[in-house]
């Protein structure tokens, strides 16, 4: 009888695994499909970025527009140093910077594609 | 009462020096460390029993794993994932960090702009160096877009590297400006209750507003702390998917 019961068990073990790992497939199958529809929904509302509360964007908004002139600024003070052009490297460049952080903006926004967007 | 005396770095001891450069170990190096060990103690925990079952600690983990791994799935693809142990360190880094400011007299790494900036240009080059290994010089096609006529491309390339180089700049600006103007805001108001409290009775009933103030500010700062990690981690996921599909 001993050895019933072990053989029993034995036996169960397997089934028991299977029987696991399927409700463990069917769990992860209805998560995809969760996922799936979670994401067909999600991508159709809010505009890229998200920022939660005003501030954080007007930060976002700000810096990017400011890190566009002080790469400009620096790229420009730069070659007036190397080449001795002073002052029309900074002058050019500066335009050039604040056009790249009207430009780093209008992305941030959402209002103009990405770098390399293939629009015909 | 000096709003800014919290974001200041003390020298704690000296580590090394080299010449008349000094390798210090700050306050600032401090709470660094303090948060990696925070984090390292967390995950160990989290990942202790691995539970099929997970506990409170390890779904906790858990979220975080799916959440980083749904960002980066759905901004890059697939085949950003090998990035994504970056992500997931500089996510959970920022995270922790920041929420660490929160607690009172706590010091926020990340409202310094050297820290976040090394994180920002730890990105950038990451995306620089990967997309020009991976792709060459089709890499620098994200400098020219596509159906620009000839004549104006010369400005539009200048204007685009432009923006490329200030990339990392708007993202360490980004973190460090949201993390010490909360903590000014919060200080001054709290700065307004004690001057308010000091200044004679018929003023100290006044001192229940920016008390009420303060109140209502810490819970909106730890969403921005939240929240600016997000940003961080998702402005790095979009770049990074510039160094994967070029051109796209």
């Amino acid at each position: 009888m001993n050895d019933d019961t072990r053989e029993q068990g034995r036996k169960d073990r397997p089934s028991e695994e299977a029987a696991l790992s399927a409700r463990l497939r069917r769990l992860g199958d209805r998560l995809d499909r969760e996922k799936a529809s979670r994401q067909s929904g999600a991508s159709s509302g809010a505009p890229p970025g998200a920022d939660g509360s005003a501030m954080a964007r007007g930060l976002r908004l700000s810096s990017e527009l400011v890190a566009g002139v002080l790469v400009g600024a620096v790229l420009g003070w730069l070659i007036d140093r190397w080449l001795g052009v002073s002052p029309f490297g900074l002058i050019v460049f500066v335009l050039l910077g604040f056009a790249a952080g009207i430009v780093n903006v209008l992305r941030a926004a959402g209002l103009a594609s990405g770098p390399g967007d293939r629009r015909t | 009462m000096d709003p800014i005396h919290q974001f200041q770095i003390v020298n704690l001891f000296t580590i090394a020096r080299f010449g008349h450069t000094e390798i210090a170990f700050t306050n600032s190096a401090a709470f660094m460390l303090a948060t990696i060990v925070l984090i390292t103690l967390f995950m160990l925990a989290a990942t202790r029993t691995r539970a099929l079952v997970p506990g409170r600690l390890q779904a906790a983990a858990e979220a975080i794993h799916e959440f980083v791994t749904d960002m980066l799935v759905s901004n890059t693809g697939e085949a950003g994932m090998r990035f994504f142990p970056l992500v997931f360190s500089l996510f959970i880094f920022i995270l922790f960090a920041n929420l660490f400011g929160m607690i009172p007299l706590a010091f926020t790494t990340t409202s310094h702009i050297i820290v976040t900036f090394a994180l920002a240009i730890l990105v950038f080059l990451t995306v620089t160096v990967y997309g020009l290994v991976r792709h060459g010089s089709h890499f620098l096609r994200v400098f020219v877009p596509s159906g620009v006529p000839v004549y104006v491309l010369p400005l539009v390339v200048a204007i685009e590297i432009i923006s490329f180089l200030s990339r990392p700049i708007s993202h360490s600006i980004r973190l460090f400006a949201n993390m010490l103007a909360g903590h000014i805001t919060l200080k001054v108001f709290a700065g307004f209750v004690a001057s308010l409290l000091g200044a004679g009775l018929v003023f100290k009933p006044l001192a229940v507003l920016p008390l009420f103030m303060v109140v209502a500010l810490t819970p909106l700062e730890i969403l921005i702390a939240v929240l600016q990690a997000y940003v961080f981690a998702i402005l790095t996921c979009t770049y990074l998917n510039d160094a994967l599909h070029p051109g796209h």
